[in-house]
């Protein structure tokens, strides 16, 4: 498997204050891969820096070019979506309307409406909705959307911040489900950062642990959840 | 009877005034989130480049596409210019910027074209319009050119590509940066098309109120009431909402004692408030819905 993205010496800045020192990491083309830690240990810092979204310096690699330095909006031409914390819904927007954006840059008309129909059919309570403003939407829902709304872009690598975040254990698995299945049919890379790890880690392959904006762990995921000492200190469960 | 019917017709003929800049008002609101108090001014000077235009003898029919063109350029040049550079200041920074811009303009227009009065002339004419002696046929074709811009700019935001990512980089530019929409150039062009549609207001404003370069300001004001009543996110609502400050104002001016055409004003706008304490969205926004 070859890499696809791959970060070095990574740090990042808010104001004065640094989230990361020197963060490095790898990630391979196919693979899911996931992104544990606490609280404030740097994990959104970290996929926000790849899309340039804070300040950072070091190298971020994707596919062999470099992304430090570009603007957010010409990172995602390179198929690198991103579905933020908080879920980043249009709220006053239509849900086809959220659907029609993840698209925005593409060109090619016909298949942008077959892609509208294939969320459709791995989401069908948006189908239900599709006129309703997107604001009205469930939270499990709208973070349905927000991942239908990424996979528009027909992305290469796919960055997932918290998707679990308030949403009921029932709807969280179902929503892991569904993204074990956009890896495997439709080939995407998925990045998936996670505070609840013990369901991250039945999705991924590999695992890294960050704390206090350093890589401290990394491996394989079914190693690192049957590792009680890692669990403990680092994970929490 | 026929004085109700007489006062309306008056109502909506100043009403065309107030829905064109109203327009334009809800367009600059789309694209930046909030008012930008130098559009008046904006306008006022493009109507400066049109008067210019002719003087040197340039056809009105050529004259109109070349001012449209010029305010669009400097609609997008001044935010380039100054407001691209504010980026994340705090709104009242700028608020400071309008209020300067609206002082620079003002100045300038009458440093360039000095502050008498001027005649504007309009290709509509001003004979009656089907007979009646209240509304000329420049003010029905003042409202019907705010229509078919309605219609345009409903076209643009509903069914383009372009409109739908203006409409998603001023509603949440963060998102919209992460779909690949280049936010910073979505303002850029909102600026533009506002300007652009300032300039329209303009060249139909100035055959009514004269041209001098302090003719936008009332007439800004009730631009901005009739896009708060009628509701900032929705263009149609503006229209509406200049239609029915116009023909409020004089019914009141009109009907009720003692009232006359000293304290239109102060009814006209005490209405508004009271229709914003009861639908906050104004009468055709709509209210953003959100589960908590």
């Amino acid at each position: 498997m070859s890499t696809m993205l791959s970060i070095k010496d990574l740090r990042a800045y808010y104001g004065q204050v640094q989230a990361l020192h020197g963060l490095t990491l790898s990630i391979n083309e196919g693979a899911v891969t996931t992104l544990l830690g606490a609280n404030g240990a740097g994990k959104t810092t970290t996929i926000r820096a790849v899309c340039n979204m804070v300040r950072s310096t070091g190298s971020i690699e994707f596919q062999g070019k470099s992304l430090i330095g570009k603007s957010t909006e010409s990172i995602v031409q390179y198929g690198i979506a991103h579905v933020p914390q908080g879920r980043g819904t249009f709220t006053t927007l239509s849900v086809e309307e959220n659907l029609q954006l993840g698209a925005i840059t593409r060109k090619d008309k016909k298949a942008i409406g077959e892609d509208i129909e294939k969320m459709y059919a791995y989401f069908p309570v948006l189908k239900q909705r599709y006129q309703q403003q997107a604001g009205t939407l469930s939270g499990g829902e709208q973070q349905m959307l927000a991942v239908a709304r990424a996979l528009m872009l027909r992305p290469r690598l796919m960055l997932l911040d918290e998707p679990s975040f308030g949403l009921a254990p029932l709807v969280v698995r179902d929503l892991f489900g569904i993204l074990k299945k956009i890896n495997l049919e439709d080939k995407v890379t998925i990045l998936v950062v996670e505070q609840n790890a013990q369901l991250a880690l039945e999705l991924a392959e590999t695992a890294f642990v960050i704390e206090t904006g350093r890589i401290v762990m990394s491996g394989n995921a079914k190693e690192i959840a049957s590792n009680e000492d890692i669990r403990k200190s680092y994970l929490g469960y | 009877m026929e004085l109700f019917v007489n006062q309306v017709l008056a109502g909506i003929s100043t009403g065309a005034i107030y829905a064109c800049m109203a327009l334009a008002v809800v367009m600059i609101y789309q694209a930046i989130d909030h008012l930008n108090f130098a559009q008046g001014e904006m306008a006022m000077f493009s109507t400066f480049i049109a008067f210019q235009l002719m003087q040197w003898g340039v056809p009105y029919w050529w004259t109109f596409p070349l001012t449209l063109i010029i305010s669009f350029a400097g609609g997008v040049a001044i935010e380039r210019a100054l407001f691209k550079p504010l980026g994340n200041a705090p709104v009242l920074v700028h608020v400071a910027g309008f209020i300067a811009l609206f002082a620079i303009i003002n100045s300038v227009a009458g440093l360039t074209w000095d502050w008498t009065i001027k005649q504007f002339p309009t290709p509509f004419g001003n004979a009656p319009f089907l007979g009646s002696q209240l509304i000329s046929t420049h003010q029905a074709g003042m409202i019907g050119i705010t229509f078919l811009l309605l219609v345009l700019l409903f076209i643009f935001f509903r069914f383009t590509r372009v409109g739908l990512a203006m409409r998603a980089a001023a509603a949440l530019p963060e998102s919209a940066k992460l779909v690949g929409i280049n936010v910073s150039w979505m303002i850029a062009l909102g600026w533009g098309m506002a300007s652009g549609i300032g300039a329209i207001a303009g060249i139909l404003i100035a055959p009514v109120v004269f041209l001098e370069p302090n003719m936008m300001g009332g007439v800004l004001v009730y631009g901005f009431a009739s896009a708060v009543l009628g509701g900032l996110s929705s263009p149609f609502g503006a229209v509406m909402g200049g239609f029915l400050v116009g023909v409020f104002e004089n019914l009141v001016g009109t009907y009720i004692p003692g009232v006359g055409n000293e304290l239109k004003l102060p009814i006209a706008l005490a209405l508004i408030v009271t229709v914003l304490v009861l639908k906050p969205g104004g009468l055709f926004g709509r209210v953003a819905q959100q589960r908590v």
